[in-house]
């Protein structure tokens, strides 16, 4: 545990202007980027500049700077590239969208996905906005552990109740209100990182420590062993009831993910890979779409299988054959064929950018995101909360572990799996939850990096003192039961500061480290 | 808890890392084979965009070309026949277009030129992009001469099997039928379910009418025609001339086993179990060649076939199946090679060939199917091929022993059916049994006039077409070798 010790340092007025200033540039940067894109698509699929380019760029102008102005008020000391990547992110979406828009003749009959993007856009950033003005310290969330685990659970069995869900593409994912579709799964799971953050948190001392010990691993209990096996049995369920391997595959690495933080037992992550493939082989025995999906990525090439009316290999291939075309420089925006691709401007948006953009173009973007994980990992490092820790951790794994589901898939790295690529595809339940997801990184990341003495004079100090200082005796004593030899003066485990953590001794905070010595 | 976050980074940059291989994977590494891909419709988008050339017979008619096309999906409809031109005659030459499944045969092996993307055309295309057209394809002028092609065509009606006509002097494909045909016009259709249909049914059709039977497909046992190369390899060997006298029993014993080699219906061939090299080629004796073959060792059986062009696969530009003689053999195996059985198996080009190589002194000429690649807008020709050797098969010598013996088949063995009035013709027949209780495939080779060959032909009826059980080679595929010689002869 070598963290910095963020309330040593002093920062100082002259940094917390520069991260804004910063982040202004940047997202002029990204919103002239995005401008520029949309142009293009114009130029090069109709040989003439959209109409709507000026009144289109305002509108992206105005909502980076809308959200610029609510983290320079709420988030003063919040990361300054977040914003900045997904606005580039989102604005290289809407381009695509729009230009595939054009291909497919949809703009003459009016609106077109580009325009119902550019309003969940619109909606997400306003969410984003919400949570920075309306949750001030991330740690309050962690009140609502249990809550936000049922309702997590309730949004997944959501698509399962007649009427109400839609299968889709054979995928049971989708509910249809008021006609418009939502995949619940996508705010399921920020809850879900809610669940498992705050879980953990609390329990992960008797997790690693309260069981037998049994073939040299050391075994959890079997009581602290429920909402584990609850979490394999969910992601399962999604694969065999609602036929979404990709959702099912997220859920799961979210939950193996803040598993390990937590716990740091790399057995057990072992395990859980184990489990889940065993899960995923078994279903993949009993049910014959997760084989199609299999034989679709193993078999690709093969004219049988390309040529299967019912889960073929025809959407993958044609992706490929996009991508192909695109090569190394892409043949420009506006001026490949993306279209032919099914679902080119959601599912296969990577596919429709690696065409025109090229090899260089996806470079960029995926860079765009390993920035993004990154950014999201080191907020979890310096936030001083565990909750926070393990809360950044999970969702900007989660971040991550999407893109690599979905390029995996459009690749053919992996077995394709019907999941969204953060931010660039059309669909508004992701685009709304993933901008939900970077307003509270923004909250957790003004609240890591926000120096020390500026909790007590702020609004923080009164949920400060409820939450950590102050752990209920029910808590303490279940803290006590599971090996817990702690004074009890010992904020519980993880609530610990960073500071305390560094000077781990006998009696130190972190049972763990006291283990091992 | 920051340790497992940097193990989690690191797992996240793995990730990453995966991705950033698998897109340079798709997008450059397989990027040109992914292009290749013949279910890429991207590339045939493209071309279809473009004119694609016509495919001209020798005569200058036009047996497929590029129609602007009603329909919104592609730019250009392919047709293929018209202006007298049957296109089911031409099919094992033209092959398809289709936007389904890509396109094969000549329209295949010529893709690059016909959609005009072959690097030959890099300059003219650059100028074109200047000026912003969309450059049409090349014209592919092919060797076929119309008037053998209908006379192939008509000759097989409705048997299965091939013909195929070469100039043995240069190595031109005069002609090449493979039947049944089909008609390339339903597989061209840009609806995707009427191509599929189509595609499906010529597929799935007993008769096999997607098979180019000529150039490919099973292949046949080339039974007596494959004498020729016995006879060939006897006299290179020295040991042997037209008048060496050969054993030719009734029935030949085999070593090894307890079959046995007989002539066709139990004939004797010349007298007191005697009979000469030239005789037995004449009545095509089946045990002095089969004994012959013993004699002469399955080394030497095998290189003159190869000689011939046996063993090897060539692209004319159409790829061609190499036929095979099989390997170690042993002494029943050899006697039954000798005379085209066990497991030698030939496409009726090789068969051709094979009279083409001793009509042409005994040079095998290279079969080629275009005679010239033509700029469809300046006329320039961009691609010529001239005539190629591929091999020496037998001396000059040997050629002429070999023309003067197959000449006589025709004036009085087994290929008199083959006879033209004015017209010396060389020929060589084959009844090649290939299934127990099936009639067996009536094969007959030949080329014309013997003293001045201009044509030489190989010609397969399976099964004994019509005439079933009753067939002999030289009664069924004989007139159509005749009436193929006729058309190039006469016109």
């Amino acid at each position: 545990m070598s963290a910095p010790a963020p309330a040593a340092v002093h920062y100082g007025a002259p940094r917390r202007v520069r991260y804004r200033l910063l982040e202004l540039l940047l997202i002029l940067l990204a919103v002239l980027a995005s401008v520029v894109a949309y142009a293009l698509v114009g130029l090069g699929a109709q040989n003439e500049i959209p109409a709507n380019v000026y009144q289109y760029g305002g509108w992206l102008l105005a909502l980076g700077l809308a959200a610029h102005a609510v983290v320079q008020w709420r988030a003063r000391y919040a990361d300054q590239t977040l914003l900045p990547i997904v606005t580039l992110l989102n604005g290289l979406g809407l381009a695509m969208i729009y230009r595939i828009d054009i291909a497919k003749g949809r703009l003459e009959d009016g609106g077109g996905a580009a325009g119902s993007q550019l309003i969940w856009m619109t909606l997400g950033v306003a969410l984003a906005i919400g949570v920075l003005i309306a949750l001030r310290d991330h740690r309050v969330l962690r009140r609502y552990t249990y809550t936000a685990g049922l309702a997590a659970f309730l949004l997944l069995l959501l698509p399962l109740l007649p009427g109400l869900g839609v299968t889709i593409n054979g995928a049971r994912i989708w509910i249809r209100l008021f006609g418009m579709s939502f995949q619940p799964a996508e705010i399921a799971k920020i809850l879900l990182a809610i669940f498992f953050a705050g879980y953990f948190v609390a329990y992960r001392d008797s997790i690693v420590l309260a069981g037998p010990k049994f073939l040299g691993i050391q075994w959890p209990r079997l009581r602290d062993l429920g909402p584990i096996v609850i979490a394999w049995i969910a992601s399962v369920g999604i694969l065999v009831f609602q036929r979404d391997l990709g959702t099912s595959l997220l859920i799961f690495g979210l939950f193996v993910a803040v598993l390990y933080v937590a716990t740091a037992k790399r057995t057990w992550i072992l395990l859980g890979a184990v489990f889940f493939t065993g899960g995923a082989l078994l279903a993949a025995q009993a049910f014959s779409h997760v084989q199609q999906r299999i034989d679709g990525w193993l078999h690709a090439l093969d004219p049988e299988m390309y040529n299967r009316e019912i889960g073929g290999s025809y959407q993958l291939v044609q992706g490929l054959f996009g991508m192909a075309n695109g090569g190394l420089i892409g043949t420009g925006l506006g001026r490949g064929r993306p279209d032919i691709v099914p679902y080119s401007e959601s599912d296969f948006i990577i596919a429709s950018l690696g065409e025109e953009l090229g090899l260089i173009g996806l470079f960029a973007i995926l860079m765009l995101y390993v920035l993004l994980m990154a950014r999201g990992l080191k907020t979890a490092m310096l936030v001083r909360d565990g909750f926070g820790k393990l809360f950044a951790a999970g969702i900007s794994f989660t971040i991550a572990l999407q893109c690599f589901i979905v390029v995996g898939g459009v690749t053919r790295l992996i077995p394709l799996t019907g999941l969204t690529t953060p931010f660039l595809a059309a669909g508004g339940s992701s685009l709304v939850a993933n901008w939900i997801i970077i307003g509270l990184l923004l909250r957790i990341s003004d609240n890591a990096r926000r120096p020390q003495e500026e909790f007590h004079t702020g609004v923080l100090g009164t949920v400060r003192q409820e939450t950590e200082e102050e752990p209920s005796p029910r808590r303490r004593r279940r803290e006590e039961q599971a090996g817990h030899t702690g004074t009890g003066q010992t904020p519980a485990g993880e609530d610990a500061t960073v500071i305390v953590q560094e000077v781990p001794g006998p009696e130190g905070s972190d049972p763990r480290e006291r283990g091992q010595a | 808890m920051n340790k497992p976050l940097r193990h989690l980074a690191l797992v996240a940059l793995v990730m990453f890392a995966l991705l950033f291989g698998s897109t340079s994977y798709v997008q450059y590494f397989s990027a040109q084979s992914l292009r290749d891909n013949p279910l890429n419709s991207r590339t045939l988008q493209q071309e279809l965009g473009r004119e694609r050339g016509p495919i001209l017979l020798a005569d200058g008619r036009v047996v497929a070309s590029s129609m602007p096309s009603e329909s919104s999906t592609y730019d250009y409809q392919r047709v293929y026949g018209g202006d007298g031109v049957d296109p089911a005659m031409y099919s094992a030459v033209t092959g398809f277009f289709s936007v389904v499944y890509g396109p094969s045969g000549l329209e295949q092996a010529e893709n690059s030129m016909l959609a005009g993307t072959d690097d030959a055309m890099f300059y003219r295309n650059l100028t074109h992009y200047l000026t912003g057209q969309e450059p049409p394809g090349a014209a592919v002028q092919t060797t076929i001469n119309p008037a053998v092609q209908e006379a192939a065509w008509n000759g097989m009606g409705g048997q299965r099997g091939a013909a195929v006509a070469l100039d043995p002097r240069t190595g031109e494909v005069l002609a090449m039928v493979s039947t049944p045909g089909f008609d390339p016009n339903s597989l061209a259709s840009h609806s995707h379910d009427t191509a599929t249909q189509a595609y499906q049914e010529l597929l799935g059709a007993e008769s096999r009418p997607l098979y180019n039977r000529a150039i490919g497909g099973n292949l046949y046992p080339p039974g007596s025609t494959f004498k020729l190369i016995t006879a060939a390899a006897a006299l290179e060997s020295g040991q042997y001339t037209p008048e060496t006298e050969l054993d030719a029993p009734t029935t030949l014993e085999l070593p090894l086993t307890t079959a046995t080699i007989r002539n066709a219906g139990g004939a004797v061939c010349g007298s007191g179990g005697r009979a000469t090299l030239q005789h037995s080629l004449m009545v095509s004796c089946n045990t002095s060649f089969a004994a012959m073959g013993m004699e002469l060792g399955d080394q030497a059986l095998r290189e003159q076939a190869e000689a011939f062009g046996f063993d090897e696969g060539f692209t004319m530009p159409l790829r061609v199946t190499a036929s095979s003689f099989p390997d170690e053999l042993n002494a029943p195996q050899l006697a039954q090679s000798s005379i085209g059985q066990y497991e030698v198996r030939a496409t009726p080009m090789q068969m051709a060939m094979v009279a083409a190589g001793i009509a042409n002194d005994g040079v095998v000429m290279q079969p080629n199917l275009v005679s010239s690649v033509v700029d469809s807008t300046s006329l320039d020709v961009i691609s010529d091929p001239s005539p190629r050797e591929m091999s020496r098969a037998v001396s000059p010598e040997t050629a002429q022993q070999l023309t003067e013996m197959m000449t006589t088949v025709v004036e009085s063995g087994t290929g008199t059916a083959a006879q033209i009035p004015g017209v010396d013709v060389a020929g060589k027949t084959g009844s090649a049994q290939h299934a127990q209780g099936a009639a067996p495939h009536a094969w007959f080779t030949a080329f014309a006039p013997a003293d001045d060959p201009q044509i030489a032909v190989a010609v397969v009826v399976e099964s004994g077409g019509d005439a079933g059980s009753e067939a002999s080679g030289g009664r069924v595929a004989g007139p159509i070798a005749k009436a193929m010689i006729e058309a190039m002869v006469n016109s």
